[in-house]
Formats: C-alpha cells, sequence, structure tokens
C-alpha cells in the first residue's frame, strides 16, 4: 500500500521526541481509537498528554475506546484562513463528545474530540451532508490514512444509529 | 481533580486603591501606520509620560506585550531616554494588559522600581495579521499537536471560539439578533469617537446581512484589525496624585485566570461558560464592591459574543441571559451600563485590550476625547447628548470594569475608581 504523506496538500511530520501523540496516531493508522488512562484516577483523556489532567499521574495506560458519540458543538467555516482548506467551504469544525465517559469526572464534562465531518468515504463533507447534521447528531469515528504510522480521525455520520429528529443548528441558514 | 470554591486570591486586597493609571497615550487606529512598531511604541509612550507630565527620568519600569509581532523594551527606552530598573516582554495578547497592570503594582510594592509605563505597539492590519495568524496561505507541516487544530482547519480566533459561542445559543436561547446588538451599539459609541477606525453606524441587520466567516460569527460579528502603538503609566496613588490628571485608582485585578484545562478549554465544564466565572470570585470581593456598582463597563469585544459571555460570567445579568441584557439598552450610552464607549475593539480599532482600559480611564476623569467643545480650563464641556458625532462621556462615573478575553478559558479584569 502508497501512502500519500501529507493531507490536503499538507505534509505530516511528528515529531520523533512527541511520544504521545506518535502512540496515539499510530492507534488511529490501525484503525483504531485508543486513549490514555490513567493508572491512578481511571480516568480517560483527550488528547494525548504526558501527565493525568485530573490527578497528575505521569503513568497512564492505551486502551481502546468507541468512536461514537454526539456533536456537542460545531462552528461551520465559510472563511477559510488556511490555503489547505480553501476548496473545501464550507466545512465543520465540531466538537464531538464521546458516549465513554461523558459526565465525568463533573456532571458538564466529557471527552471531546476535535474533528471534521466527512462523508463515509472520508472527503470532508458536501454542503448538503452539512445541512443534515447540527448539535445532538449521532456521528462515528472513520479514519483518513496519510503515512504508515498516521491516520487523521475524523467524523461521519453513524448510519446505525437512530438520530434526533431536528438537531439543533444556527437559526439562519 | 476538586477544585478550590473559596478561590484565596492571590493578591492582597489591602492595595485597593494604593495603586494608579496616572499617564495614558495612543497613536492613530489606522490601515497602513506606514511605520515601524518601534516607532509606534516610542509615540504611545511618549505621550503618556506627556498626558502624566512625566519626564523620562521618571519612568524606571517599563512592560510590554507582544504575538513577536512588536518591538521589545529595550528599543523605547532607549529611543525616549528611559533607564529601567526592571522591564519585561511577554508572550500574548488579549487579557494581557489587566495582568501587566496587576504584575506593575507587584513589582512597585517589592520595591524593583517606581512608575512603571506599559505599552502595546503593532502593525494588525498591515504587518502580521493575528485574524490570519500570520499564516496566510503558508503551508507549514502538521505536527502532533496541530493535528488537533491546523489539521481540521481550525486555527485562527473565530475558529477556535465558535463552537463556544454555538453552545451558548443552544444552552440558552441566545439569539442572532441580540448578539448582533453588541455591534449596532459599539457602533453608535464610536461615531462619538474621532479616533475610531470604523465611526459609521451599522445596525443589528447590517451585522446579520454582512457575509459568514465562521458561524456564527458574522464578518461584522469580529473585531476591526488596525496599526497602533498604545501605553499607560501605573505607580503609586501618592506619585499619582502629584501628576497632571485625576488618577485612575485600582481598586482590583486580576490577571489571566484560567478554566479548568487552559490548554483546551472545552474539554471541561459547560462550553458556554467562560474564565470570567472563575475570576469574579477573585474581581468583586478585592474590589470591595459588586457589578451592580459598575458605571461603565469594557468587555472585551474580539468579537460580539466575547462582550455578552463576560457580562454574564462576571455577573452583571443572571447565568444565559446576557442575549437580553447587551440587547435591551442597558450597554448603550445613556443606558444603565454603557459599554466599551470608545467602540472598542469592533470599531475604535486592535490593541489586545489596552484601549478598552484607556478609555475607561478618561470616563473616570470626566474628560472623554469626543467632538465636545473644550472650554477655558483645557476641559471638554461636555453636553452628554449621545446622538450621533456627539457626546460619549457618561455622567458622574465612580467605578468602572475591564473585563479581559484570552480565549474562553482565559481571562483578566480589573476595578478602577475615580480618584
Amino acid at each position: 500500500m502508497t501512502f500519500p504523506n501529507e493531507y490536503l496538500g499538507m505534509p505530516v511530520k511528528i515529531d520523533e521526541l512527541d511520544h504521545e501523540n506518535r502512540t496515539f496516531f499510530n492507534y488511529c493508522a490501525q484503525h483504531d481509537l485508543h486513549l490514555q488512562r490513567c493508572n491512578d484516577c481511571d480516568l480517560l483523556r483527550y488528547p494525548a498528554t504526558t501527565a493525568c489532567p485530573f490527578c497528575a499521574c505521569p503513568n497512564a495506560t492505551w486502551i481502546p475506546v468507541e468512536g461514537k458519540g454526539v456533536i456537542y458543538s460545531y462552528g461551520e467555516v465559510h472563511h477559510a484562513i488556511q490555503g489547505a482548506f480553501r476548496k473545501h467551504v464550507p466545512y465543520l469544525l465540531l466538537l464531538v463528545e464521546l458516549d465513554t465517559q461523558k459526565g465525568r469526572p463533573g456532571p458538564f464534562d466529557g471527552l471531546r474530540l476535535t474533528a471534521n465531518l466527512v462523508s463515509s468515504d472520508g472527503e470532508l463533507a458536501t454542503p448538503e451532508l452539512i445541512q443534515q447534521v447540527g448539535i445532538g447528531s449521532r456521528l462515528r469515528i472513520i479514519y483518513k490514512d496519510v503515512t504508515e504510522q498516521v491516520s487523521i480521525p475524523l467524523f461521519t455520520l453513524d448510519e446505525q444509529a437512530e438520530q434526533p429528529e431536528n438537531p439543533w443548528r444556527y437559526p439562519i441558514e | 481533580m476538586t477544585q478550590k470554591t473559596d478561590i484565596e486570591a492571590t493578591s492582597n486586597k489591602f492595595l485597593r486603591g494604593k495603586y494608579a493609571i496616572a499617564g495614558i497615550g495612543e497613536t492613530g487606529y489606522v490601515r497602513g501606520s506606514g511605520r515601524t512598531t518601534k516607532a509606534l511604541g516610542t509615540e504611545a509612550v511618549r505621550k503618556a509620560m506627556q498626558d502624566a507630565g512625566l519626564n523620562p527620568g521618571d519612568i524606571d519600569g517599563m512592560l510590554s506585550y507582544s504575538f513577536n509581532d512588536s518591538t521589545f523594551t529595550p528599543n523605547i527606552a532607549g529611543e525616549l531616554g528611559i533607564r529601567p530598573n526592571f522591564y519585561m516582554d511577554v508572550y500574548g495578547g488579549g487579557s494581557s494588559i489587566e495582568a501587566l497592570i496587576g504584575i506593575a503594582m507587584g513589582v512597585i510594592e517589592a520595591g524593583m522600581c517606581n512608575t512603571v509605563a506599559i505599552f502595546r505597539a503593532m502593525n494588525g492590519y498591515s504587518q502580521v495579521r493575528i485574524g490570519g495568524t500570520g499564516d496566510r496561505g503558508a503551508v507549514r507541516p502538521l505536527n502532533g499537536d496541530s493535528l488537533f487544530s491546523r489539521g481540521y482547519g481550525l486555527m485562527s480566533a473565530g475558529q477556535m471560539f465558535c463552537q463556544s459561542f454555538m453552545r451558548h445559543m443552544y444552552d440558552y436561547g441566545t439569539t442572532p439578533e441580540q448578539v448582533a446588538s453588541v455591534k449596532a451599539i459599539h457602533s453608535e459609541h464610536a461615531s462619538n469617537n474621532p479616533k475610531a477606525y470604523y465611526q459609521k453606524r451599522v445596525s443589528v441587520d447590517d451585522v446579520l446581512n454582512s457575509r459568514m466567516i465562521v458561524k456564527p460569527l458574522h464578518l461584522l460579528d469580529c473585531c476591526v484589525e488596525t496599526d497602533n502603538g498604545t501605553a499607560l503609566i501605573v505607580t503609586s496613588i501618592d506619585r499619582a496624585r502629584d501628576c497632571k490628571h485625576r488618577p485612575a485608582v485600582i481598586q482590583s485585578v486580576v490577571g489571566r485566570c484560567c478554566k479548568p484545562r487552559p490548554d483546551m478549554h472545552y474539554q471541561s465544564g459547560p462550553i458556554s461558560t467562560v474564565a470570567g466565572h472563575y475570576a469574579k470570585d477573585i474581581l468583586w470581593p478585592n474590589a470591595g464592591v459588586g457589578p451592580e456598582d459598575i458605571d461603565v463597563t469594557g468587555s472585551y469585544d474580539a468579537f460580539t459574543f466575547t462582550s455578552l459571555m463576560q457580562l454574564e460570567d462576571y455577573g452583571f445579568c443572571k447565568k444565559g441571559e446576557g442575549g437580553a441584557y447587551v440587547s435591551d439598552g442597558t450597554i448603550r450610552l445613556g443606558g444603565k451600563r454603557p459599554n466599551n464607549t470608545s467602540g472598542g475593539h469592533l470599531c475604535e480599532g486592535y490593541t489586545h485590550g489596552i484601549n478598552m482600559v484607556i478609555e475607561n480611564v478618561r470616563q473616570l476623569r470626566g474628560d472623554v476625547d469626543d467632538s465636545c467643545p473644550v472650554g477655558p480650563d483645557g476641559h471638554r464641556l461636555h453636553s452628554f447628548d449621545y446622538q450621533e458625532g456627539g457626546c460619549r462621556q457618561v455622567r458622574d462615573v465612580e467605578l468602572t470594569a475591564n473585563l479581559g478575553w484570552g480565549t474562553p478559558g482565559l481571562g483578566s479584569a480589573m476595578v478602577m475608581a475615580k480618584g
């Protein structure tokens, strides 16, 4: 298999010293979502870190996590800043809250992943697809392969899930 | 991890009333200054010294903030003949100025110097545009941390904050019209400010009809980018009383107060709550007053939403009622508690917060630089008629609050009193 070694024209290179991110994206390259679980307080965290954001413990174990959740919030970019995204507007800036660990450690906390909305084959969503989703829409993770060690995690509509009838959208189209 | 609820204020509340802003200086707010940031910073500090009636030999401390888009202190001090006993140039934009004022008080209190000039000099339009984050069109490799941001086209301030803004609408039913009224009202204020870059009044419809940048932000929900130098001088209340103008007395200051997870604020708590939720518990007890006592606010308006969410989290209205608060006339000149009477970042110019402090110093002096005629004593004869092109001085200002914004998870604040 050959790899593009870039994503949307942007070269991808994770520093060799950045062990945490290298591990996270290595799992992504296997199309597996793994997050660190703290060896002391058992809480999962995102993104990868060198210590636990909840108890400062340095030791963690990578465990598989189901890549399913809901749109917690979003923005819809019409004016792209980066050249790589200019031909893809509008695109969605998602904050996806995973079902795993929802409401923990505090009632309003959760594992919230940044991502873009994409089609089921990993292409940035069309305007028609964008109009189908809003806060509450159920999504599943998919991956776009970049190198042998790195795939980009993205989210697409979860076809198996029951979708809210009217996901909340910004009131002016 | 448990968060302390009874926050022990880090600044000694007995510094309340012991320090003041004694001088303020600004260049014009323009696009295309045609000058270096060194020239802008030098002019601003010189004007602040003149405003205070101080000489270069009276300034022995300096502070500045920048995003590596400015000139450092030694070059400004050198041009003006200032010999600092203390200086520091810090990295950062919004939320820096109130924090630096607190640091100035601290270093004077520590005996390190006596009088501190703080400046921000930037060609924010013609050189480094913050909205473009210095990367317009450029392709940099995606590394580990930027795969979570730039890899998703998530980079500018608007792109980083939009999810918090959208969630506020979802959580509380805040409407686009309510939000847009922040710009409409600040533009009314700017129409009475001869220095403002945008002096034309705009309506709520104008905001909603402007092109979408990143939903929920239209073009006119976003602040202007300008070139300018700005400065102010902090010193003890006793020294300030010997200066030219009535001092603006610092009652309380909060510097770079964070939500949990300052790296990624959206991982923690409701994202429709901002750092002001934490900062208020330092600001009000230290000031000895509450939001109901404040006459004029300067709530940072990088975006329409930022003014709204901060006013709400600092307690100027009930949580969730920010939309009503900013659209019911309260924050308008002539209203109960005007916000950003200069037009702020949305209209006057972009300085990462310092011009909103300068405006409140002028309000406390009772000598805002609008178009009212200057009387024989050198002070303006204010009409308190707020129609277009008229007055922007608020009557009988005793207390002001500045609410600085860095991100939804980062804020600073300050209360000042009439001297």
